[in-house]
């Protein structure tokens, strides 16, 4: 590719999906860095929340983690950790889920818990957070994760959150979304087969018929995306 | 009504050995001289209790103060892994760890349950995930309307620690900024002690803060900058890079080990 790299397209990409003036439950990496990019382009009426209770947060520089100071001072409330959960989220008042995870398979199942045996980890993760509420309780669920035999597998080791019916996949390769129960790769980014995606696949990928090409990332979104990751 | 205290003597009465502890603070106010102080006093077979682990139990997990870890985010966020709770969970070092999870909705509602002394909170969500067969969760059914929802078991904690900015000379705390989940575990715990940025005069009231009564806290004891590398809001910021550099620091058993001496067991006794 010429230009940008795979994850900035990524990046890209996943920011696009985002609508202006949507309520946004936001994960901490790069759900949060397209979140904002987002923001401060083709949304500047998202309304962003992290886990931490933070409503309404407008970052001048990514956040490192779900609580910096910066997402509280830029709120518009800051509420504690059982309301935001019980109140907001299920409460059914947040629109988009912005997930990342370790493994996904074809149902849009996540899995951020274990690599291996629960019981005998081969590599252990963080754990589940915030993610199986978040997946199960917004309307619509964004994932954002590179394209791999080891992401995408036929069975994740553990499922931590439950794939969505209302959900985008936005890997390093393309877009998929799920259509009846099951991810369908609707879109290639530029330069990417569907053979490539197939094999960055552990299990018998469907691509669509019409499958699209993602529009290439503007001058304009790599120069705004390269301005929020150095602030 | 709260002792106002120093943090030696508020460890040594408040937390022994077996205790379930529970030090909270999510990302912001995280109480890390008072983790800091339970090392250096060498309590063992700790049942340590924490939304997010944060780097705080890696320290407490990787000096052996534990038995048991509850959590529902073991993560160094936005840099990766916990190592030594890794290595703990995955390799038994330095001992043996047992866990059990949960999710940060699940968490955060056994706390308030736990303050309300009810026996269990009931939620939406963990339906159909792995964490079923693997944590206490259980279905519930609705004795008005029939709906099933999920049922988790109350925190009760011996004891919670956490931080906050200010208390005044009689031991009244104010906390603000990003509140967490400090009102419930304090509420929830049989004894709690915090630890603050400063003693002062007179609180100024602040909107939006949280206010614990002094007879609410068993003791209070100043510690300026004890949340750091964590931050206090109004006092000092996030040290992000420290979080990037604990990776490296934590990632091998002997150079955790000689940062570990430097810094918690030989620095001075607050």
């Amino acid at each position: 590719m010429d230009g940008y790299s795979a994850d900035e397209m990524m990046t890209v990409a996943a920011a696009r999906e985002l609508r202006d003036g949507e309520v946004c439950f936001v994960g901490i990496g790069l759900p949060s860095t397209a979140a904002n990019l987002a923001r401060g382009r083709h949304a500047p009426g998202v309304v962003l929340i992290y886990e931490s209770g933070t409503i309404g947060s407008k970052p001048t520089r990514l956040p490192l983690s779900i609580g910096d100071g910066d997402l509280a001072e830029t709120a518009d409330a800051v509420v504690p950790v059982p309301e935001i959960f019980n109140y907001w989220l299920q409460g059914g008042r947040i629109d988009v889920g912005f997930l990342g995870a370790a493994q996904i398979d074809r149902q849009g199942n996540l899995n951020s818990t274990v690599i291996g045996s629960y019981d005998e980890p081969k590599v252990r993760l963080p754990g589940a957070g915030g993610a199986p509420e978040i997946a199960a309780l917004t309307k619509r669920v964004i994932t954002i994760i590179r394209q791999s035999e080891r992401t995408f597998v036929d069975e994740l080791d553990f499922k931590t959150s439950l794939g969505a019916d209302d959900q985008v996949v936005i890997t390093d390769l393309g877009v998929l979304r799920r259509v009846e129960g099951e991810l369908v790769m609707t879109a290639l980014h530029p330069g990417v087969t569907a053979e490539q995606a197939r094999e960055a696949t552990g299990w018998d990928l469907e691509v669509a018929a019409g499958v699209e090409t993602t529009e290439a990332p503007t001058e304009d979104e790599l120069a705004a995306l390269r301005e929020l990751k150095s602030a | 009504m709260a002792e106002v205290t120093s943090l030696k003597d508020a460890i040594a009465a408040l937390v022994h050995d077996g205790d379930s502890v529970a030090l909270e603070g999510f990302t912001h106010l995280i109480p890390f001289a008072a983790g800091h102080e339970i090392v250096r006093q060498g309590r063992r077979e700790l049942e340590l209790i924490r939304m997010t682990p944060d780097l705080i139990y890696d320290q407490m997990i990787g000096m052996g103060c534990a038995r048991k870890l509850v959590f529902s985010y073991a993560g160094n966020p936005g840099v990766g892994s916990l190592h030594r709770v890794r290595d703990a969970i995955e390799k038994g070092w330095p001992a043996p760890l047992e866990i059990e999870e949960h999710t940060h909705a699940g968490m955060a509602n056994r706390y308030a349950a736990g303050a309300a002394r009810l026996p269990f909170a009931v939620l939406k969500g963990y339906t159909g995930t792995d964490l079923v067969p693997h944590t206490r969760v259980e279905p519930i059914e609705c004795p008005f309307t029939g709906e099933v929802v999920n049922a988790v078991p109350a925190l009760r904690p011996d004891v919670a620690i956490v931080h906050a900015q200010q208390a005044d000379r009689k031991g009244n705390v104010q906390l603000w900024g990003i509140l967490g989940i400090q009102k419930e575990a304090v509420l929830a715990a049989d004894r709690a002690l915090v630890t603050v940025e400063e003693i002062v005069d007179e609180l100024e009231p602040r909107p939006g803060a949280i206010v614990l009564p002094s007879w609410a806290v068993s003791a209070v004891a100043e510690a300026p900058h004890g949340a750091s590398p964590s931050y206090a809001h109004g006092y000092y910021d996030r040290d992000n890079d420290f979080y990037k550099a604990w990776d490296g620091i934590s990632r091998d058993r002997d150079t955790f080990l000689s940062w570990a001496e430097r810094w918690t067991a030989t620095a001075p006794t607050r």
